[in-house]
């Protein structure tokens, strides 16, 4: 196949129109979601946002390049812990320049430990990144002076500005509350993160990505550094944890070891497999189980006579059976499932006679 | 006795009872992955778990060896009953389902101890003291229970060697481990000893988790950093090798009991991630394994 210059332009441009188009749409529903529902939802929703944040980078990560990190949840907190110091100030910088203060450092953290993990696979990959998991909060502890040990630290909401309280008066007459400015904080960059992660995929770095995953020989052969493309992947996924941190401290209000076990880590991962991996919209979909499933299960468990201490207990019960259980029934997660079977209702609606096809 | 002589003696007899403790968890990571090529990160959780079934026992007045051996039975059960139903479905599979598989399991079982037996710390007894033995008028860091530790540690290498040497069970194992393909062709049920390797595993973890609570209190993360030096001492030591595991996990015993006494406790894991690093980019395959090389 000859290669137009004009054609790959275009196709260049219609992908960043249709990204583009995707990241608005989103945008608009999520002003329409935090308009439309009550405080507390809107505190829910806020939590989606980081989530969400940090499960399309793990799921990039995981899914795209085949990397494994049980780390996500430390590489979170020092996005937090960035914030929560750099906010903590008599004229604290605007929330932007915060977070992508937050972006870099963590970014660094990635890039180092990104080094060791990209000669690293599979079960060894995981065993470092644990270590990681459990090694990082313990920095916080023996810094007290910085990071105030076990207590952490508060984090000063941003206050909302001027033209912010103005535009919330004109769409929905309302009052623009601080944990309502953190909202929209949350959903600006979750957009960010969006539009990037969707040219990411289709772009020559994402194919790099793919390429080193599936067939590192042949991706070998081909010109692509194998040890570069997987430490980008860690960086850039770091990143994506550094900004869902930065979102978290202000969201959370504060910045404590306690909140970046390696449970965090586990549910992160829980919710880019639910998804399934590598699909951005099933991160979308694995952080609104995060968020909306613990209250639930939580309501459902005290109603049946559990204590409020097991009750908690029971998510993080779910998770790891529904892990299991994705990985025995359906591996795909439910992007996976569902694209699987509409390709196969596809083909049976398109050539009727062919038997179906295997895989 | 000097005082900075004492000091250090005391580290080192910490070290020593950590680091055997620390090796005896390595085992059971070691016992599965020479025969599966599998990591199980559920191990720890398992463990906690049949502690915690022997701490149940103890507190309805049964005999310590009574609830020992139940523990250790419901390890060895545990074990085969997670192959069979989780793991065996999963065999030649993409590498990372596995992991994700026992990840999930880790968290399962951790959440389920902490609904059935409670997120409190409860006391763990040791069946001997665990007062230090006195040299003069100094305390040394050497208790009973530490005698314990090192003489329960020593009975299962001794069983384990002894096993995997002279018996036929043990040498099939060995002779699977190998090469799956031939002794398979050659009659070998390859598939049941891939399920009596999880049980024995499970019961060595068990045995783990009973001496790393002995005298201690434990909770439902317990053993969450054991499973990460247990991770570290088996890397170490070369993943497949048993001897290797001992080693790599006195060597990380001693480390973590020389950088919490002389540096900061804060630091140990730390420290102990760095060593991880360490070995794996500058000698990926262990300093034990025999094989020549490794991907890691």
């Amino acid at each position: 196949m000859s290669t137009d210059n004009t054609t790959t332009k275009r196709l260049l441009d219609l992908n960043l129109t249709r990204n583009l188009l995707i990241s608005l749409a989103v945008l608009v529903l999520g002003v329409l979601l935090l308009e439309s529902t009550d405080r507390y939802t809107n505190t829910q929703l806020s939590s989606l946002t980081y989530y969400a944040i940090a499960a399309i980078g793990l799921t990039a990560l995981t899914g795209l390049n085949g990397q494994i990190s049980l780390g996500h949840g430390a590489l979170m907190a020092v996005g937090a812990y960035t914030t929560a110091l750099m906010l903590d100030t008599e004229t604290p910088l605007p929330f932007p320049v915060v977070a992508l203060a937050a972006v870099v450092v963590t970014s660094v953290v990635g890039f180092v430990v990104g080094i060791g993990a990209a000669r690293l696979h599979g079960p060894y990959l995981a065993g470092a990144t644990l270590a990681l998991a459990v090694a990082l909060p313990s920095v916080a502890l023996y810094f007290k002076g910085t990071f105030n040990g076990e207590v952490g630290l508060t984090v000063a909401s941003p206050r909302p500005p001027e033209w912010f309280v103005s535009f919330i008066d004109a769409v929905s007459g309302e009052f623009a509350t601080s944990s309502k400015y953190v909202a929209y904080l949350g959903l600006f960059c979750l957009i960010v993160a969006l539009f990037f992660a969707l040219n990411l995929r289709r772009s020559k770095i994402g194919r790099h990505w793919r390429a080193v995953r599936d067939q590192e020989v042949a991706a070998e052969i081909a010109g692509i550094n194998l040890g570069r493309t997987r430490v980008q992947a860690f960086v850039i996924s770091a990143a994506y944890a550094g900004l869902a941190g930065a979102v978290m401290a202000v969201v959370v209000r504060l910045a404590a070891p306690s909140a970046f076990t390696i449970v965090l880590s586990l549910s992160l991962l829980t919710a880019a497999v639910i998804g399934g991996l590598g699909s951005i919209t099933g991160a979308f979909i694995g952080a609104a189980v995060l968020v909306f499933l613990p209250p639930w299960v939580t309501s459902l468990s005290t109603g049946s006579g559990l204590s409020d201490t097991q009750a908690a207990q029971m998510s993080p019960l779910i998770y790891g059976i529904v892990l299991v259980l994705v990985m025995l029934l359906a591996p795909g997660g439910v992007m996976g499932t569902v694209t699987t079977a509409w390709r196969r209702a596809r083909l049976r609606r398109l050539h009727p006679a062919t038997p179906t096809q295997k895989g | 006795m000097n005082g900075d002589i004492q000091k250090l003696v005391n580290i080192l007899l910490n070290g020593l009872t950590q680091g055997i403790v620390i090796a005896a968890f390595a085992l059971a990571l070691v016992l599965i992955f020479r025969s599966t090529r599998i990591i199980n990160f559920a191990q720890g959780s398992q463990a906690m778990f049949t502690t915690y079934i022997a701490l149940t026992l103890l507190n309805r007045d049964f005999p310590y060896w009574a609830a020992f051996a139940a523990a250790l039975a419901a390890g060895f059960l545990i074990g085969a009953l997670l192959e069979r139903v989780v793991i065996r479905p999963l065999e030649g599979g993409m590498e990372l389902n596995i992991v994700i598989a026992t990840l999930g399991l880790y968290v399962a079982i951790q959440a389920l101890a902490a609904i059935l037996f409670g997120s409190d710390y409860q006391s763990f007894p040791s069946p001997v003291g665990v007062n230090g033995f006195q040299v003069g008028d100094t305390n040394l860091a050497l208790t009973p229970t530490s005698i314990f530790i090192l003489c329960t540690v020593g009975v299962v290498v001794v069983g384990l060697t002894l096993l995997f040497q002279k018996t036929q069970l043990g040498l099939t194992m060995r002779a699977a481990a190998f090469d799956g393909e031939v002794s398979r062709i050659l009659g070998v049920k390859v598939s049941h000893l891939l399920t009596f390797g999880w049980a024995l595993a499970g019961l060595v973890g068990a045995v783990a988790g009973i001496l790393v609570a002995s005298g201690q209190f434990i909770y439902p993360s317990y053993m969450e950093t054991l499973i990460v030096f247990g991770f570290i001492a088996a890397v170490i030591g070369g993943l497949d090798s048993p001897v290797g595991a001992v080693v790599g996990g006195v060597l990380l015993g001693l480390v973590n009991s020389l950088v919490s006494g002389y540096v900061a406790s804060g630091l140990v894991t730390l420290a102990a991630f760095v060593l991880l690093m360490v070995v794996l980019l500058l000698k990926p395959g262990g300093l034990f394994s025999s094989a020549k090389t490794r991907r890691v």
